[in-house]
């Protein structure tokens, strides 16, 4: 058996574990093995292609394979699991930034010989590779909140100036793809990877932080995408496969977000939230009924069935282990606990029961939004922490809201309700919320990790 | 490019496609996370094609600058590769299910 079999064959084993790796994360039991042996996989892709004849000096991959480990280490444990969208938006962007690379390496090493085909593909790499990158950068920008604000940012003649990058990108392509050993065609692959560049950032600018997650799923796509591309200019079907797969995912994980949000994805891309408001919302009417954290105990002590709805709220008052405390309290007391998650609470697809399970808290107490709402009825308390838009029933009362046809967790619905709320005002995306105003709600004002530990002290002291 | 490689090579990518819907879709919403950062390391693939342009011989044609991309694009794909795989791993560890009493 010649090294080119040898290789090709470690290429198909690795294939099998990454599919056998994204299959075992079907569940929570068997997900870490998955990923321990789509990893092996990895590492010996890697191994049998550093053997590959074609490979003729070491000097650049050494430091390559040194640097690149030792910053992805670093990603991997110094990242908060709150900074989780922000470490995923990153890596996307470096897979776009490698693919761009190996399209220019490829391209300035083997100008002749592409075709028109060839040349297409090294159109497209760099193009998918330069999106991802530059999107990816200003998506954790706002995320971060560091350099750019979260807003939308928006001007005059936007889609006419990105319209214009995009038709710019097409011709510079067509006119390189024809010729791809003239000597101007250098100059179109130059300028179509910076007007690329260009591209992704006008895409991602206008969008909001509240929708970032959706562009961080698509970036996902797309990163995968570019690894696919450059498969096609090594000729390696190993990159097809692997890059397919994280295509796929991406693109499942952007149509569940907008589906959870009631959004298509063109309207999360053309238009920021609320820029096509659809006339007044319905008035609320009623009164907002505060609670005390002693009569919240109180309510909560004679409760045998208690449904908790999380937000990001909680995530950021870092109350997750006074929850735990109190769900532990609860479980004393004999009550059952459970946790309603939303797609969309948190700041990425399932980043709540991320944070959740890192304060301990075990996963079959997580539900999802549709297995928890036909249990509603019979549920004593729903409690809500800093989540806002998730519960709100206008999404189902109210043809006028900006919510109006997002799926819900239904808390209304439970006998009780007890909000608690840093203060009296509107959720991400400012729409009163017309749950506080019901009759079995109540409202616990303040912290929520204060409020939460005090409920924890009542119950101490109770029993 | 020669139109049968080409046909060939979109034929495997039609195929991967449809596998990774089919198994990506029984991943359960509690997972979503550790899969996108999972998917982050097997983006990373692209190290593969990184390491064949890094490891260009020595002074031939336009080789010397074309490898010293490669390595850069090896450089970005490992961080993908390595933090991807690792931080996966850490999250994954922290999805525990309650001791039966």
């Amino acid at each position: 058996m010649d090294l080119n079999t040898l290789i090709n064959i470690v290429y198909i084993l690795s294939a099998i574990t990454f599919i056998l790796g994204f299959k075992l994360m079907s569940s929570p039991e068997s997900a870490k093995r998955g990923n321990l042996i789509s990893g092996a996989g990895m590492a010996a892709a890697i191994i049998v292609t550093l053997m590959d004849l074609h490979v003729e000096r070491y000097e650049y991959i050494l430091i390559g394979v040194a640097v690149g480990t030792a910053i992805g280490l670093w990603l991997a444990y110094k990242t908060p699991m709150t900074g989780m969208p922000q470490m995923v938006g990153l890596l996307n962007g470096f897979g776009g930034l490698a693919s761009l690379f190996v399209a220019w390496g490829e391209y300035h090493a083997h100008p002749e010989g592409q075709g028109i085909s060839g040349g297409l593909i090294l159109w497209l790499t760099a193009i998918i590779g330069a999106v991802t990158f530059s999107g990816s950068l200003i998506a954790w920008a706002k995320l971060e909140e560091k350099f750019i604000s979260g807003k939308p940012i928006t001007y005059n003649g936007q889609q006419i100036v990105t319209g214009a990058i995009l038709l710019g990108i097409l011709a510079t392509g067509v006119l390189f793809a024809m010729d791809t050993v003239a000597p101007e065609a250098y100059r179109y692959f130059a300028v179509f990877a910076v007007l690329a560049l260009a591209l992704g950032i006008a895409l991602v600018i206008p969008i909001g932080g509240a929708d970032m997650p959706v562009v961080i799923c698509l970036l996902n796509s797309y990163s995968g995408m570019a690894a696919c591309a450059s498969g096609f200019i090594v000729q390696n079907n190993l990159l097809i496969v692997a890059g397919a797969l994280v295509g796929a995912s991406g693109i499942i994980l952007t149509l569940i977000m907008c589906k959870a949000m009631n959004r298509s994805v063109a309207n999360v891309f053309l238009g920021g939230f609320g820029a096509a408001p659809t006339g007044a919302s319905a008035e609320v009417f009623g009164e907002i009924k505060e609670v005390k954290a002693s009569d919240a105990y109180l309510i909560l002590e004679a409760a045998n069935r208690v449904v908790i709805v999380p937000g990001y709220g909680l995530a950021v008052s870092q109350a997750q282990h006074a929850v735990r405390e109190l769900t532990e309290a609860l479980e004393k007391n004999g009550a059952d606990v459970s946790f309603a998650i939303h797609p969309v609470a948190g700041r990425m697809p399932g980043h709540m029961n991320v944070l959740l399970a890192e304060a301990n808290i075990s996963y079959d107490a997580m539900v999802e939004m549709d297995a928890i709402n036909p249990q509603m009825d019979s549920v004593n308390v729903c409690m809500i922490i800093g989540a806002n838009d998730v519960v709100n029933p206008a999404a189902q009362e109210d043809k006028n809201s900006p919510l109006w046809g997002m799926p819900i967790i239904q808390a209304s619905r439970a006998q009780t309700v007890i909000v608690m709320k840093r203060g009296k005002g509107k959720g991400f995306a400012g729409v009163e919320n017309p749950l506080f105003f019901k009759n079995n709600c109540r409202m616990l004002y303040g912290d929520a990790k204060s409020s939460l530990q005090t409920l924890v002290a009542e119950f101490k002291g109770g029993s | 490019m020669e139109t049968t490689v080409l046909t060939f090579l979109l034929f495997i990518l039609v195929l991967a496609i449809f596998l990774g819907v089919e198994i990506i879709s029984k991943v359960p919403s509690l997972l979503h996370t550790p899969l996108m950062s999972g998917s982050n390391a097997i983006s990373g693939i692209t190290v593969l094609g990184a390491i064949l342009a890094a490891g260009l011989a020595k002074g031939v044609g336009n080789n010397d600058f074309a490898a010293l991309l490669g390595g850069i694009a090896v450089a970005l794909a490992m961080i993908n590769v390595v933090g991807g795989y690792f931080v996966t791993d850490r999250m994954l560890d922290m999805f525990k299910k309650k001791e039966k009493k």
